[in-house]
């Protein structure tokens, strides 16, 4: 068996199991000729795989901000109450329930995963029901919601790139009309920028793969989409899913590569096979496969690799571990994917969005992607908006758009938008002051997750959820990330108490930045960016938390919780 | 080999291109500290101690290669600070008990501690109850000490080429596990090398630990001649030529910091000369008669009582300083920091050896202080002005910062005098 392999095995496990058991786990070292601990290394990384014998019914609540404001903690208690099941616990032979970052359904929260089947916009009474039913012995793929986001805005016909008309096959058949370098040049002129979060040159990238001399290439679609908040990415899977598929065709036209895999988060499986349905349509019309649009010696394969539910592993470094069957640990950085990636060959990782681009640029040409936008960034972008707005969904906008145009009527229409958190959780905030500020290079860049908070909505409880989000999904590979992250939680957590002191906030701000200068991927250098730009950008609001210091003791200790356990232990015990 | 010219904090240097940086540093007599590069394992990169700025950009040292004309900051105030902070972080994110420790004075991280002078953390301690494993067959894993550098993962291959530690689970709840079957196959040779390369005390080899006493190890003479100042102390500027008051006390602590007070001998007799003792266990002064210029306080505070105390001494006191590690941190009472406050009475008066059967009643009263939930530092509770790590700290240790801080004079603390332990 060959290790890439490993995370399908356990996958097969999980679902036939409903766990990876112990002797699961000594199978495949023995196929895989490690150690037992090797195996379980990988096994207990990934959220979705249990080493203990979950429920028939495995359900996954969405624990995101999101999820938070819209009824998540009503929504848990009556999971609790139906199924008499604790979360976190693995409960009995019919339920195991269990928290989960966000699952990329923002417009739609509350929503959970049942056997990995959606169920959205969930109130106390369609959680009684869904259980119900579960207990007349339904399946729930009969009854799960429909989870396609409304596209609420796209820019005049004629500056739309994404949400226009789709003619399956046309952007590719354009293409193979271009020499490969052709291709590159088009889209390098176009100034496309990754959407997966770094804006990383398209074009750049895939000249300097195609650079490479190494016959065995590979394209990676990264549809992890983990960033709490975004869910375009699964928009334009829902939506139009073919252009996906024709920007890896033309990267892997373009670049040499003869492979192409879909890391597709785990999260999102309940589409992975109409999306295998879709490859297929494209064998069949000799989109994939060999000699494709009878070119000779041009093949190109594609094929859906799940991942099994951890936010790092959409960091490039870390998805290509994860594809290799390891650990999803950004690895230390020494070459770049496209020298070293995916099996040590040339690699390009790009986002779903950003291949949905590059096939758009190629089917309109360069120039009309040019023809809108600012200088830096050309053209249009996705952006997935939830939270305090009348229309939560998905924004095609042309760059250069402002944050107060957003959130405005023609658009999102947002109630007494306060807060607003731009690129999620590893992203900036926003205050009121800065609506102005536009979406873009120049100004503010905006990876796709857009959330919106109003006034009533407590800050600190916000950026608590971020906090524990992130000291959940830190690989814990390195002491900044992992401790620090802890850390700073526990500040957060004391400011909740209302025991933070103007120290308090400053170590907050001093502590974040040696988190960020000092962890090793992406992941730990933005973790404290919220909290950091908070207190700068909200100073009314810190003032109003920072208790008053007192000249002798200087420091705020709690008395009443330090002694409540004592108290209580001695009523207890003392009957 | 093509020799390439660098630049480390200014300074020209040489090495062979393609060199890592941790070597080519130390061949041109500059250390970079580490906790996980490893001779010949590929960089790992996990403690990040040996975070650099490359050309202005932070990147963690062992994982840089030397190419011409590179420019390397390795010892700016900003990294300096930030790579005490790296070990402040690990101190606290396990339940490091240096006077307890099996490793202690051959310990990397404790040695690398008193190099970057932490005298407390900056961080609050998290106390995780972790597990210590002694099921394998010939070591033993204690996850409290556990710094997750990967080495043992990366270094310790049975002779079958089977590794024998990995990591399991993420985040703040990964720990290195050990493959108990693959374990077995180690010699007593390959046990005895898992547990040198560990740089804490996280590895150890069953009957193997107390090979050297305590005194003679490799870090115990470390740095003989070398000095720590001690800069940062707050001066007490007084003009008067009244003799100097101190009020000493012990909470939660031992009484071992004040019989190490004693411990300057005859130069008790000087001291004398220039303080006095107010509130003190030496002089037996219950209550603050006078305003004193600087409190010591042994241990921490565990209960009611012992908060009542430091919140007197801050009042009555200038400079209050936390002596030895019970002050500091917590320190051996802080052990239970980690058990539930119940399960800690319930072992104390009701199924403990010595408890009446079938006893019921944990003890309480009015005027008994209440337990709190758990040991804290004294820094958590009041302000204080300076901490003397040390368990119990060396007497000169102490002495020399109370006439630094009393009377001004420039003190610095020789390496030995330095302890956690
Ligand atoms: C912690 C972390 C999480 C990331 N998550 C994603 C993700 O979910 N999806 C994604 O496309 N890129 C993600 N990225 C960015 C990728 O590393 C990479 O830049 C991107 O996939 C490259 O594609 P692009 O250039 O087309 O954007 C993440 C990066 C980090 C550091
Ligand atoms: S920064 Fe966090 S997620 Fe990234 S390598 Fe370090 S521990 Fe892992």
């Amino acid at each position: 068996m060959d290790r890439t392999q490993l995370l399908n095995k356990l996958w097969e496990f999980q679902h036939r199991l409903g766990y990876i058991s112990k002797e699961s786990i000594s199978t495949l070292s023995k196929k895989l000729n490690v150690s037992t601990v090797e195996i379980e290394s990988v096994v207990s990384f990934y959220h979705f795989f249990h080493k203990k014998p979950t429920g028939k019914h495995t359900i996954y609540l969405n624990n995101s901000i999101i999820s938070d404001l819209k009824g998540f903690e009503d929504v848990k208690a009556t999971f609790e109450k139906e199924t008499g099941c604790s979360f976190g616990e693995y409960g009995n032979k019919e339920f195991s329930l269990f928290e989960t970052s966000c699952i990329g359904m923002s417009d739609q929260e509350p929503a959970a995963l049942i056997n990995f089947q959606p169920f959205t916009d969930l109130t106390p009474s369609k959680v009684r029901n869904i259980i119900q039913k579960i207990k007349n012995g339904e399946n729930v793929k009969d009854f799960s919601s429909k989870t396609i986001s409304k596209i609420h805005y796209t820019p005049d016909d004629d500056k739309t790139v994404i949400f226009r008309n789709y003619e399956l096959g046309k952007s590719v058949k354009e293409g193979l009309k271009f020499t490969p370098q052709e291709i590159i040049d088009k889209i390098y002129k176009s100034k496309l920028k990754g959407c997966g979060g770094a804006f990383f040159d398209v074009g750049y990238k895939w000249q300097s793969c195609k650079r490479n001399e190494d016959t065995e290439k590979y394209i990676i679609c990264n549809a992890d989409e983990g960033e709490p908040g975004t869910f375009k990415d699964r928009a334009i899977f829902q939506h139009l899913p073919g252009l996906v598929i024709e920007g890896m065709i033309l990267a892997g036209y373009a670049t040499g590569a003869k492979e192409g895999i879909i890391y597709l988060r785990a999260e999102y499986q309940y589409f992975k096979q109409k999306l295998e349905d879709l490859i297929q349509e494209f064998y069949t019309q000799n989109l994939l496969g060999k000699n494709i649009q009878s070119i000779d010696g041009f093949d190109f394969e594609i094929r859906i690799q799940l991942g099994a539910g951890s936010y790092v592993c959409g960091a490039a470094s870390a998805l290509i571990e994860s594809m290799q069957g390891r650990r999803g640990e950004p690895p230390v950085r020494m070459w770049s994917a496209t020298k070293h990636g995916f099996k040590h060959k040339p690699t390009v990782v790009n986002n779903v969005e950003s291949l949905a681009y590059a096939s758009r640029i190629i089917e309109l040409g360069e120039d009309y992607f040019l023809s809108m936008g600012t200088k830096e960034t050309p053209g249009t972008k996705l952006i997935s908006i939830s939270g305090d707005v009348a229309k939560a969904g998905i924004y095609e906008i042309e760059y250069g758009t402002s944050i107060r145009e957003l959130l405005g009527i023609e658009m999102a229409q947002a109630t007494a938008p306060y807060y607003v958190q731009v690129s999620g959780p590893s992203g900036e905030c926003v205050s009121p002051a800065e609506f102005d500020r536009k979406i873009c290079m120049e100004d503010i860049l905006c990876g796709g997750s857009f959330m919106v908070f109003n006034r009533t909505r407590d800050i600190l409880h916000i950026l608590r959820n971020f906090m524990e989000f992130f000291k959940e999904e830190s690989c814990g590979v390195c002491t900044p990330c992992r401790a620090g992250n802890f850390i700073l939680n526990e500040k957060v957590k004391k400011m909740q108490r209302g025991l933070a002191s103007q120290d308090d906030v400053d170590e907050i701000k001093k502590w974040g930045k040696i988190i960020k200068l000092s962890s090793r991927c992406g992941l730990g250098k933005s973790s404290p960016n919220s909290l950091i730009f908070s207190i700068d950008k909200f100073k009314d609001y810190y003032n109003l938390k920072i208790a008053p210091s007192n000249e002798f003791q200087n420091v705020e200790f709690d008395m009443e919780a330090a002694i409540h356990e004592f108290d209580s232990i001695i009523k207890d015990t003392q009957l | 080999m093509k020799e390439v010219s660098f630049k480390i904090d200014g300074r020209d240097c040489k090495a062979e291109k393609g060199q890592n940086l941790i070597e080519a540093a130390k061949q041109n007599g500059i250390f970079i500290p580490t906790l996980c590069y490893f001779k010949h394992l590929n960089p790992l990169g996990s403690c990040r101690v040996c975070t650099v700025k490359q050309n202005g950009k932070p990147i963690a040292g062992c994982t840089v290669s030397i190419a011409e004309g590179m420019d390397i900051e390795v010892n700016t105030p900003e990294l300096l600070d930030n790579r005490k902070a790296i070990l402040e972080m690990m101190f606290v994110e396990g339940n490091h008990f240096c006077p307890s420790c099996e490793k202690s004075g051959d310990c990397q991280m404790q040695n690398l501690g008193y190099e970057t002078g932490i005298r407390y953390t900056r961080f609050p301690h998290l106390f995780v109850d972790r597990i210590v494993d002694a099921r394998p067959e010939r070591i033993v894993v204690n996850q409290n000490r556990c710094i997750k550098c990967k080495r043992c993962i990366e270094e310790v291959i049975t002779n079958d080429g089977f590794k024998v530690f990995n990591f399991t689970n993420r985040g703040n709840q990964t720990l290195v596990s050990v493959d108990y079957e693959q374990e077995a196959k180690l010699s007593e040779a390959q046990a005895e090398h898992a547990m040198h390369i560990c740089p804490t005390g996280s590895i150890l080899v069953k009957g193997k630990t107390f090979g050297k006493p305590f005194g003679d190890r490799q870090f115990d003479y470390a740095h003989e001649g070398q000095n720590i100042p001690l800069t940062d102390i707050k001066k007490q500027v007084k003009s008067n030529k009244r003799k100097m008051r101190v009020a000493t006390t012990s909470l939660a602590g031992c009484f071992g910091c004040h019989m190490s007070l004693l411990d300057v001998d005859l130069g008790l007799l000087d001291l004398i000369e220039l303080v006095e003792f107010n509130k003190s266990p030496l002089t037996d002064i219950k209550k603050f008669t006078e305003r004193c210029d600087i409190g010591l306080i042994e241990g921490g505070c565990c209960n009611t009582d012992n908060i009542e105390v430091l919140r007197e001494f801050r009042k009555n006191c200038d400079i209050l300083v936390s002596v030895g590690e019970c002050a500091i941190w917590g320190g051996l009472p802080a052990i239970r920091n980690t058990v539930p406050l119940e399960d800690c009475l319930k072992e104390a008066y009701l199924d403990s050896l010595t408890s009446e059967e079938g006893e019921t009643v944990i003890p309480h009263h009015e005027d008994i202080p209440k337990i709190l939930n758990k040991v804290y530092s004294n820094h958590e509770v009041v302000k204080i002005d300076y901490h003397i790590p040390g368990c119990p700290p060396n007497a000169n240790h102490i002495w020399n910062v109370v006439k630094n801080l009393l009377f001004e004079e420039e003190f610095s603390i020789s390496y030995p005098e330095f302890k956690y332990d």
